[in-house]
């Protein structure tokens, strides 16, 4: 039986979250600091489901892959603003003002 | 002075739309985001020496991305935008009905040599660009401009439990382009 399925034969109180929510206090704490009691639950979540603690890995390895795809687009000389595009905006900003 | 855009343009216009690139991930926006950048420096009168013309650039282009951004999210209905009631079924691809996970998150086999390195980023990028405009928007205010929170709901008038929700939609449909794309380990 895998720690999941353990959990979830325990007997569902109000203090037991599911997967669902955990996720979302998951992906909520990126984002603010929890309240104590949603801390206690998510960990107690995580200390025994394995498919909640995989995701909480994920979305912080999105997050740093999301800062590095930025600074790449960011340093990839081989993207350029087209001379089209430089013209375009060029001719617009002249008829803005003229 | 349109002297000055065509000089600003050759000298730092690709950088500016790479910069403006990386944030909005839309080639189209991004090159609006320069084109009101110009404007709005030529309008001002608040640039002296060139030197730094770059940076003073970056700074207005920053405020544009923003108005970009929350302009888009922004001509939406919020009926449209964020429906948190309990006929909300977008979330149904991930959990049953009692809440476990369809699929279980699987371990992602992170790349480590430079070439898997620039696969991985590439088809990041593409689910990035693939996300619905709104929650595009807001993650990439979230997660790449690095906008807190509070400021993210007080610029586009929205409350923090909508933040949370569109957050968390836009991050969830990120990592499951991601399962699909990237081979897992």
């Amino acid at each position: 039986m895998s720690r999941n399925e353990l959990g979830n034969g325990i007997k569902k109180g109000k203090c037991m979250l599911t997967c669902k929510q955990a996720s979302q206090l998951i992906s909520q704490s990126l984002d603010r600091p929890l309240s104590f009691t949603s801390r206690m639950q998510l960990r107690f979540h995580l200390f025994i489901c394995d498919a909640c603690t995989r995701f909480k890995q994920q979305l912080n390895q999105l997050r740093s892959a999301v800062k590095r795809v930025t600074s790449h687009t960011e340093n990839d000389s081989s993207i350029r603003l087209s001379k089209e595009a430089k013209t375009r905006i060029s001719n617009s900003i002249e008829s803005k003002n003229y | 002075m349109a002297q000055n855009v065509n000089d600003w343009l050759n000298e730092h216009g690709d950088y500016l739309y790479r910069f403006a690139l990386a944030r909005l991930r839309d080639p189209h926006q991004a090159e609006d985001a320069v084109q009101e950048t110009m404007l709005a420096a030529i309008k001002s009168n608040s640039f002296e020496g060139e030197s730094l013309a770059r940076t003073w650039l970056t700074g207005i282009l920053k405020h544009k991305i923003i108005d970009l951004q929350r302009k888009q999210i922004r001509e939406q209905p919020l009926s449209d935008l964020i429906d948190l009631d309990a006929s909300d079924t977008s979330m149904d691809d991930f959990f049953d009905k009692s809440g476990h996970w369809i699929d279980r998150p699987q371990e992602w086999d992170m790349p480590d040599s430079a070439l898997e390195q620039k696969q991985f980023l590439g088809i990041l990028s593409e689910c990035m660009e693939k996300l619905p405009s709104k929650l595009k928007a807001i993650f990439l205010m979230r997660d790449v401009h690095e906008v807190e929170n509070e400021n993210i709901c007080k610029e586009l008038d929205i409350t923090t439990t909508n933040a949370w929700v569109m957050l968390y939609r836009a991050r969830m449909g990120l990592r499951k382009c991601l399962e699909m794309n990237w081979v897992t380990g």
